[in-house]
């Protein structure tokens, strides 16, 4: 079976809805608009950009080429998460903590998965490697931006409290386990809620594509449970070794805890 | 300090005497060398450290619901003492007063059995009356464990009651005061 041709002035027409909802949300006075528009423009711009570099890609198919392409997808992936924290640890560790939990979940995951489960030959074939890490990256990456968030939040909020309990001769682990533990849950419940609402509540976006592309409902579900156990996977080891190191990183050898390592706000 | 000994410290705010006790609890970065008998403030892990020397701040702060869950053995002696009835365990922590928080915050520090202790203005929300009874309970409790403790007071009448030595901390140095009896 083959995919229906979509052309350019089909996606135009689809533009148009947008353009009417900006133009509805100016009438309103909702002040949306303008964010509105650059935002589609920015989907259309980067996914044009994006399948081109994917063509590429795929007709080149070489593994220096995919790693280079993973990592730059890392990289971006791991200046994400830093933008998307109130207070982060100065001197490039809310940075290096996050790309480094990317990468030893994300990562080796996704190689996992190719290697033992999918099993493509060359197992970096970029038609499965590419998307695999990118929809693994993206959820690593929204569960380790929360969690971390929600730590350092939680430190600079409570930090009477930490130090009360350090007063007492708990240890680190004891005076901040509340924190983590919350840190950790709040990295975890995107995937947990779309996993228990998967099917009833909405079509996965990869499964969708799959039917809408000609494969059998059937197939394109094993692939759905497949990526959602692996990014349930990746998003939990990710957050976990995030929210491990940079709760240790918040202490210093004598359990002291150090705010001075935490910026002061967005704009520091 | 010899064991027992309850050294005072006074000063304007803002002059650090809240500092120096969290140094000496070691919960700040800081330059000078505390011992606790022949043992070295770094020879220890942080969390052993203040288990011995445990401070007890003028701002306390709960994280279970009830009181009694923070203690690590009950202290009914001590809540008779300071005028709490027997079942204060089962009180909620956010229903209790500022002079009720200080005073439980002193039980819960005790209960943990602290070698040595850094009171921070610990009478500081409570009427004359309570002040009195808590200064009591706690000097009967230093004479008795041999604790010796810092006690950041700015009141002069509870410095002359309860100090063995007195320190004023005066810009950068701290200068011993005169008891006057």
């Amino acid at each position: 079976m083959n995919v229906i041709e979509l052309s350019w002035w089909q996606l135009g027409l689809a533009a148009t809805l947008v353009l009417a909802l900006a133009a509805c949300t100016q009438l309103a006075r909702l002040g949306l608009g303008k964010s509105l528009l650059v935002a589609a423009a920015r989907t259309a711009i980067q996914l044009t950009l994006v399948g081109l570099v994917l063509e590429t890609l795929f007709s080149v198919g070489s593994l220096p080429w995919v790693a280079l392409m993973g990592v730059a997808m890392l990289l971006l992936a791991g200046r994400e998460v830093m933008a998307r924290q109130q207070h982060r640890l100065r001197g490039g560790w809310s940075f290096t903590i996050g790309t480094a939990a990317m990468f030893v979940s994300a990562f080796s995951v996704t190689v996992l998965t190719l290697t033992t489960i999918i099993g493509p030959t060359p197992w970096y074939t970029p038609q499965y490697a590419i998307p695999l890490l990118g929809m693994l990256l993206g959820n690593t990456m929204t569960g380790v931006a929360l969690a971390l968030d929600r730590l350092t939040e939680g430190v600079w909020r409570q930090r009477q409290l930490v130090e009360n309990r350090l007063m007492l001769g708990q240890t680190w682990v004891e005076a901040c386990g509340d924190i983590r533990r919350d840190a950790m849950r709040s990295g975890l419940m995107p995937i947990i809620n779309a996993m228990a609402a998967a099917g009833i509540v909405s079509l996965p976006g990869m499964m969708t594509g799959q039917i809408l592309s000609g494969t059998a409902p059937a197939l394109a579900v094993k692939y759905q449970i497949l990526i959602m156990f692996t990014i349930a996977a990746g998003t939990g080891f990710g957050t976990f070794v995030a929210v491990s190191v940079a709760s240790r990183r918040l202490f210093d050898r004598r359990e002291r805890l150090r705010l001075d390592r935490l910026t002061g706000s967005a704009g520091d | 300090m010899a064991p027992g000994e309850i050294v005072c410290l006074s000063g304007p705010s803002g002059s650090g005497k809240s500092r120096l006790l969290r140094a000496v609890a070691d919960l700040e970065p800081h330059g000078g060398t505390v011992q606790l008998g022949d043992r070295e403030q770094d020879s220890v892990a942080g969390h052993h450290w203040r288990q011995s020397v445990m401070m007890v701040p003028a701002e306390t702060a709960w994280w279970f619901d009830s009181f009694g869950e923070h203690l690590s053995k009950p202290m009914p002696d001590a809540l008779g003492a300071l005028g709490f009835p027997e079942d204060t365990g089962n009180w909620a922590v956010s229903r209790l007063s500022s002079g009720e928080k200080q005073r439980l915050a002193l039980i819960r520090a005790l209960s943990r059995e602290p070698q040595a202790l850094l009171l921070d203005e610990p009478t500081a929300n409570l009427d004359d009356d309570t002040s009195l009874k808590v200064e009591r309970w706690l000097q009967a409790y230093i004479r008795q464990h041999q604790c010796p403790v810092l006690w950041v007071a700015h009141r002069e009448d509870q410095i002359r009651r309860v100090a063995s030595r007195h320190f004023r901390i005066d810009g950068a140095g701290l200068r011993e005061q005169e008891l006057r009896q």
